[in-house]
C-alpha cells in the first residue's frame, strides 16, 4: 500500500495561489525531494504533509487515512511524523539528551528501552560523547546533526526536512547531504525532503519532484530528470542547458543558422511539424576542429568561438553558429584549447537532446 | 462582526479538527473583554462625562465652556505648551550633543557617563525636584549660599520657584529619552557612509553637518516631541514648583478642577484636548521615525569608528560632566544630606546626622510605613497584570492563531499616548460612580497601573516572542507535543530572562507612578510617590527627603539587579519608541 498520497492539493493565502493541484505518491521508504526555486510553493506543501498548513483544496492520506482536507486536519502531534528545520530548532535551553529523548519521553517509553535507542542513535550520528553539552556549545554541523538525531529516534512514519542544509557552509553541506541519504538507508523511513539545490536533490532522493509556480512540473528519478526532462523550466532548472528552438518540415528542422535532419532524432521520426524545441547539455556537444568526413549519425553545426573561459575542470566556450543570433554553450575538456574567433564544426548527438514544449506555447 | 462571523472567519483561517469551537477563540473574547474594561470603556466614559450634563445626563457643551471660559484656565494651557517647548529646547542642547560625544567620538570616561544617564532616567522627576528645591531655593537653597558666601551678596541667584525654574527642572529628567533616540540612531549609522563624504572630498565639519546629522534628523525629531509630551504630561514637577511659585499648568490646573468639590465633567472636558494633542503629536512621530527608511538606519554592515576629538575631549567631558552633575550628583547629595541631618540648614556637621527621619518615617508616622507597603505591591500586582495580558496578546498575534488579532495589539498599544493624568480621569470617570464603586481602593490603583504600563509590557512581550523562531515550536508538536507543551517546554524557558526583564520594565515606573495615582488614591492607598506631595506641603523637608531616598534606593536596587540580569543598557536601549 502506498504511504502518503497527495491528491489534488492547493493552498490559496488571501487570493494569491502558492500550491495547485498537486498530486503525488509515495511509496514505504521513498526518499522524495521536492526541488524548486524559491516561492515555487514546495516548502508549503511541506508545512501541508506535517500538518502546520491546512490545504484549501484536495486531500492528503496516510497509510490509507485521510490526514488533511479543507475542512478536517489532524492536528501536527498527531500524525507521527518527524521534521528537521531550515532553522534546526535545537532547543537551546535542553541539552543534546534531552533534545533527542524528547519525542521518546511523549511516547512514554520505558526508562531501559529510552536509554538503549537514545544511545544508539546518538552513536550512529556520532553525538555519544556530546550528549551532555547544550547546542549553543555545537558546531553548526553537530547541531544538525541533533536535529537528525530527535527526528529519527522516535521512528517517525514520515520523515519531513525543510531545507536542512541551507545554513551550512558548502563542504560540510557536501558530507551532509551523504549523511542524509546513508541514515535513510539504515532507517528507511518515508522521507520527503525540500531543496532548492539540485545537487542536494540528485544525491539523496529516489525520485525528484520538480516544482515552479505552485505546480509540479516533472516527477522522475535523478537520471531520467537530468537526460528527458519535460519542460524548459526542468531543463534549465536541472543543470545548464542550450535550448535550440527551430521550425520542423518534411523531415528537417531549421535552427537559426543550421538545419539538422528530423530522422536521426531517436522517438519522433519523420512526424514532426510546425515549431520545435531541444534542450541540449553543454557536455553533451563535442567541438572540432575541421568539419566531418561522415556525418555518423549526428548533427552538424558550423561556428566560430565568441567568448571563452577556463574553469580549471572544463573549459567553457559560447560558439555562434554561422550568421545567427544563436549562443551555444559547449564544455570542452581542459586540454582542448581554442581561442576566440577561431572556426569550429559543432557534434551534437539527436540520441543525446531531450525535446521540450517549443516557446511560443 | 458576530460572533457566527468570527467563529466563521476563524474556522476559514485555521481549521481544526472540531471546527465547530477553538479554544484559540475563547481566550480571544477573554482578552478583548479585558481591553475594554481598561482601555476603551474609561476613554469613551472620558469622552462621555465631558459631553453631559452631570443633573440630567443630557448632551451638552457646557464643561467645555467652563473648563475655557477663565482666563486662568486658558494661562494654564499656554504655560504647559510654552513649558513643553522650552523643556524640549533645553532637553535638545542638553542630550544631543552628550549622545554624539558618548557614540561617535574618543570622549573619556563613557561608561561612567552612561551609567549617570541611566540614573537620571530613573529619578522620579518629582524626587529631582525636591532635590532642587533643597538646591536652588531662594536664599536657603544649597546653591544660593555658596553663591552669597562666596560674593556676599544678600539675595540668592537662583529661584527654583519660577517658570525658568521648572523647565530647567524638568529638563534634567527628560533629557535620557532625547539622548536614547539620538544615540540609538548614532549607533547605527555606519562610518562608511561617512567615508564615502569623505572619499569625495568633504571634510570632518562638512560631513558631519551634511551626512550625519541629517540621517539622525529623524530620530532627534522623534526624541523631541516624545520629550514635549513627556513635559506638558509631568504633574509632580509642576506641582512641587508652579503651585508655590503661583501659576498654573494643565495638569495643576486638573489637580484643582479635582479638589472639592470634585467637577470631574470639567476636568474631564480640559483634558480632552490634552489628550488630542498627545494622540496627534505621536502621530507625527511614528510618521517620521518611518520615513528613516531610506537611511542605513536599519543595517548592520560597517564597522564604527570613533572620532578623535583631541583636547577638545576634554571640553566635553567637562559640559558632560556638568550636566549629570546638576541632574543627578548635585540633587542627590542634597537629599542625602537632608535625609540625614537634624536640620537639613544647618549644613554637613557631624552633630547634625541622624537616622531619625528614617525611624519615624517607618515606625512613628501614620501612613508612611503603609504608603512604602502599597507603593510596592501595587506595582508588583500591575506588573504581572500588564504582562499575563500582554503576553497572551502578543503569542495570538506573533502565532496568526485568529484573524483580527491585530486589533488586540492595537488596543494594548493605545494607553501608551494617554496621558497618564488623562487615564486617571478616564479611570475615575468609568468606575468611581456605582456600581462598581472602585474610588480610592487598591483595585483602582492596581488596574489603572496596569493599563498605563501595558504598552511597555506588550512591545517588550512582542519583542521577547517574535526573537523565538516558531520552529521551535513546530518541532515539539510535530514530535507529538501539543501546543500548550510547547509554551511550556520550550517558549517560557527561553523567554525567562526577556519576560523579567520587560516585568520590571513595568514595575519600576509603577513604583514611582504619581499623575495617576494623585487623582484615584484614597485615604488608606496612599503611595510613596502620593506621600511624597503630602509630605511636600507640610514643609517636612527631613522626612520628605528620607522618604525619598527610600525610593531612590529601592530603585537603584532593582535596576541594578536587573541590569546584572539583563546587561548594563537595558533600560538605555529604544524599545518603546
Amino acid at each position: 500500500m502506498s504511504k502518503l498520497v497527495l491528491t489534488g492539493l492547493g493552498k490559496t493565502f488571501g487570493t494569491v495561489p502558492a500550491v495547485q493541484d498537486v498530486s503525488l505518491t509515495l511509496q514505504q521508504g521513498e526518499f522524495v525531494s521536492l526541488l524548486g526555486p524559491s516561492g515555487c510553493g514546495k516548502t508549503t506543501t511541506l508545512r501541508m504533509i506535517a500538518g502546520f498548513i491546512s490545504p484549501t483544496a484536495g486531500t492528503i492520506e496516510m497509510n490509507g487515512a485521510p490526514l488533511s482536507a479543507p475542512n478536517r486536519v489532524v492536528a501536527p502531534e498527531k500524525r507521527g511524523m518527524s521534521m528537521i528545520f531550515q532553522s534546526y530548532a535545537i532547543w537551546p535551553n535542553m541539552t543534546v539528551a534531552q533534545n533527542v529523548a524528547f519525542g521518546l519521553k511523549l511516547r512514554r517509553l520505558p526508562g531501559e528501552d529510552l536509554r538503549r535507542r537514545l544511545d544508539r542513535i546518538l552513536d550512529v550520528v556520532q553525538l555519544g560523547h556530546l550528549k551532555n553539552r547544550y547546542p549553543a556549545e555545537l558546531s553548526g554541523g553537530q547541531q544538525q546533526r541533533v536535529a537528525l538525531a530527535r527526528a529519527i529516534v522516535i521512528e517517525p512514519e514520515v520523515l519531513l526536512l525543510d531545507e536542512p542544509l541551507s545554513n551550512l557552509d558548502a563542504n560540510l553541506r557536501e558530507e551532509m547531504r551523504s549523511e542524509i541519504r546513508r541514515l535513510h538507508d539504515a532507517f528507511r523511513i518515508t522521507t520527503v525532503y525540500v531543496t532548492h539545490d539540485q545537487a542536494e536533490a540528485m544525491v539523496t532522493s529516489d525520485r525528484i519532484v520538480v516544482m515552479n509556480h505552485g505546480r509540479i512540473e516533472q516527477v522522475d528519478d535523478p537520471v531520467s530528470l537530468y537526460n528527458r526532462p519535460r519542460t524548459r523550466f526542468v531543463a534549465g532548472f536541472i543543470g545548464r542547458t542550450n535550448f535550440l528552438d527551430g521550425t520542423a518540415d518534411t523531415g528537417t528542422i531549421r535552427f537559426p543558422g543550421f538545419t539538422a535532419r528530423a530522422d536521426l532524432l531517436p522517438e519522433v521520426a519523420g512526424l514532426l511539424h510546425g515549431p520545435v524545441s531541444f534542450s541540449v547539455r553543454p557536455q553533451n556537444i563535442v567541438l572540432h576542429r575541421a568539419a566531418p568526413a561522415d556525418a555518423n549519425g549526428a548533427w552538424w553545426v558550423e561556428g566560430r568561438i565568441a567568448e571563452r573561459a577556463y574553469l580549471g575542470e572544463y573549459w567553457e566556450y559560447v560558439v555562434r553558429p554561422a550568421a545567427a543570433e544563436l549562443r551555444l554553450r559547449v564544455s570542452a575538456a581542459p586540454q582542448s584549447v581554442y581561442e576566440t574567433g577561431d572556426a569550429v564544426w559543432l557534434e551534437i548527438d539527436p540520441r543525446r537532446i531531450a525535446r521540450v514544449p517549443s516557446s511560443e506555447v | 462582526m458576530s460572533q457566527t462571523e468570527l467563529t466563521r472567519v476563524a474556522a476559514v483561517a485555521m481549521p481544526t479538527r472540531r471546527r465547530a469551537f477553538d479554544p484559540a477563540l475563547l481566550l480571544w473574547i477573554v482578552l478583548a473583554a479585558v481591553l475594554i474594561f481598561l482601555v476603551v470603556n474609561p476613554l469613551f466614559r472620558l469622552v462621555q462625562l465631558s459631553l453631559e450634563d452631570t443633573d440630567t445626563g443630557a448632551f451638552t457643551l457646557m464643561n467645555y465652556v467652563t473648563a475655557y471660559s477663565r482666563q486662568r484656565y486658558i494661562t494654564a494651557t499656554w504655560n504647559s505648551l510654552a513649558l513643553g517647548f522650552w523643556v524640549t529646547v533645553l532637553c535638545l542642547i542638553f542630550a544631543v550633543p552628550v549622545a554624539w560625544a558618548v557614540s561617535r567620538t574618543d570622549m573619556p570616561c563613557k561608561g561612567a557617563i552612561r551609567l549617570l544617564v541611566l540614573g537620571a532616567f530613573v529619578t522620579p522627576p518629582y524626587l529631582g525636584s525636591i532635590g532642587w528645591i533643597l538646591l536652588a531655593g531662594p536664599n536657603s537653597g544649597w546653591l544660593n549660599r555658596v553663591w552669597m558666601t562666596l560674593t556676599g551678596a544678600h539675595e540668592g541667584l537662583f529661584n527654583i520657584y519660577s517658570f525658568s525654574g521648572l523647565a530647567f527642572n524638568i529638563a534634567l529628567y527628560s533629557f535620557p529619552y532625547l539622548f536614547i533616540f539620538t544615540s540609538a540612531a548614532l549607533d547605527v549609522v555606519s562610518s562608511e557612509m561617512e567615508d564615502a563624504a569623505n572619499i569625495l572630498g568633504a571634510g570632518t565639519l562638512r560631513t558631519t553637518l551634511r551626512i550625519t546629522l541629517p540621517l539622525v534628523l529623524p530620530a532627534i525629531l522623534g526624541g523631541a516631541i516624545i520629550t514635549f509630551l513627556e513635559a506638558i504630561a509631568l504633574f509632580g514637577t509642576p506641582a512641587l514648583i508652579a503651585i508655590p511659585a503661583r501659576f498654573n499648568v494643565v495638569t495643576t490646573q486638573l489637580l484643582q478642577f479635582f479638589s472639592q468639590p470634585i467637577r470631574a465633567e470639567v476636568a474631564a472636558a480640559y483634558a480632552v484636548p490634552l489628550l488630542l494633542i498627545t494622540v496627534g503629536l505621536f502621530g507625527v512621530q511614528r510618521w517620521l521615525v518611518r520615513r528613516r527608511g531610506f537611511v542605513s538606519l536599519t543595517g548592520k554592515g560597517g564597522d564604527r569608528r570613533q572620532m578623535a576629538l583631541g583636547p577638545w575631549r576634554w571640553v566635553m567631558l567637562g559640559y558632560t560632566l556638568l550636566l549629570l552633575s546638576l541632574s543627578v550628583l548635585l540633587p542627590y547629595a542634597a537629599l542625602a544630606q537632608a535625609a540625614l541631618a537634624k536640620a537639613w540648614g544647618r549644613g554637613f556637621s557631624l552633630d547634625n546626622l541622624t537616622l531619625h527621619n528614617f525611624h519615624y518615617l517607618l515606625f512613628e508616622h501614620e501612613t508612611a510605613a503603609q504608603s512604602v507597603i502599597n507603593s510596592f505591591t501595587y506595582a508588583a500586582a500591575a506588573a504581572c497584570i500588564a504582562m499575563g495580558l500582554a503576553l497572551a496578546i502578543a503569542y495570538i498575534v506573533s502565532r496568526r492563531l485568529l484573524p483580527w488579532a491585530g486589533v488586540l495589539s492595537f488596543v494594548a498599544m493605545a494607553p501608551f499616548v494617554v496621558p497618564g493624568i488623562v487615564l486617571a480621569i478616564a479611570f475615575y470617570a468609568a468606575y468611581a460612580p456605582p456600581p462598581l464603586a472602585l474610588y480610592g481602593t487598591a483595585t483602582i490603583l492596581i488596574l489603572a497601573f496596569a493599563t498605563r504600563f501595558l504598552p511597555i509590557g506588550y512591545a517588550n512581550a512582542d519583542a521577547a516572542i517574535r526573537s523565538i523562531n516558531p520552529e521551535m515550536e513546530d518541532a515539539v508538536r510535530i514530535l507529538g507535543g501539543g501546543r500548550l507543551l510547547a509554551i511550556r517546554r520550550v517558549l517560557a524557558p527561553l523567554m525567562q530572562r526577556s519576560l523579567i526583564g520587560a516585568w520590571l520594565l513595568v514595575f519600576i515606573p509603577a513604583t514611582r507612578e504619581l499623575s495617576t495615582a494623585m487623582f484615584l488614591y484614597g485615604p488608606n492607598t496612599r503611595t510613596m510617590s502620593v506621600m511624597l506631595m503630602d509630605m511636600s506641603e507640610e514643609g517636612n523637608f527631613e522626612s520628605l527627603a528620607a522618604l525619598g531616598f527610600l525610593l531612590l534606593a529601592s530603585t537603584l536596587v532593582i535596576v541594578g539587579l536587573a541590569s546584572g540580569l539583563l546587561g548594563r543598557d537595558f533600560m538605555l536601549r529604544r524599545e518603546r519608541g
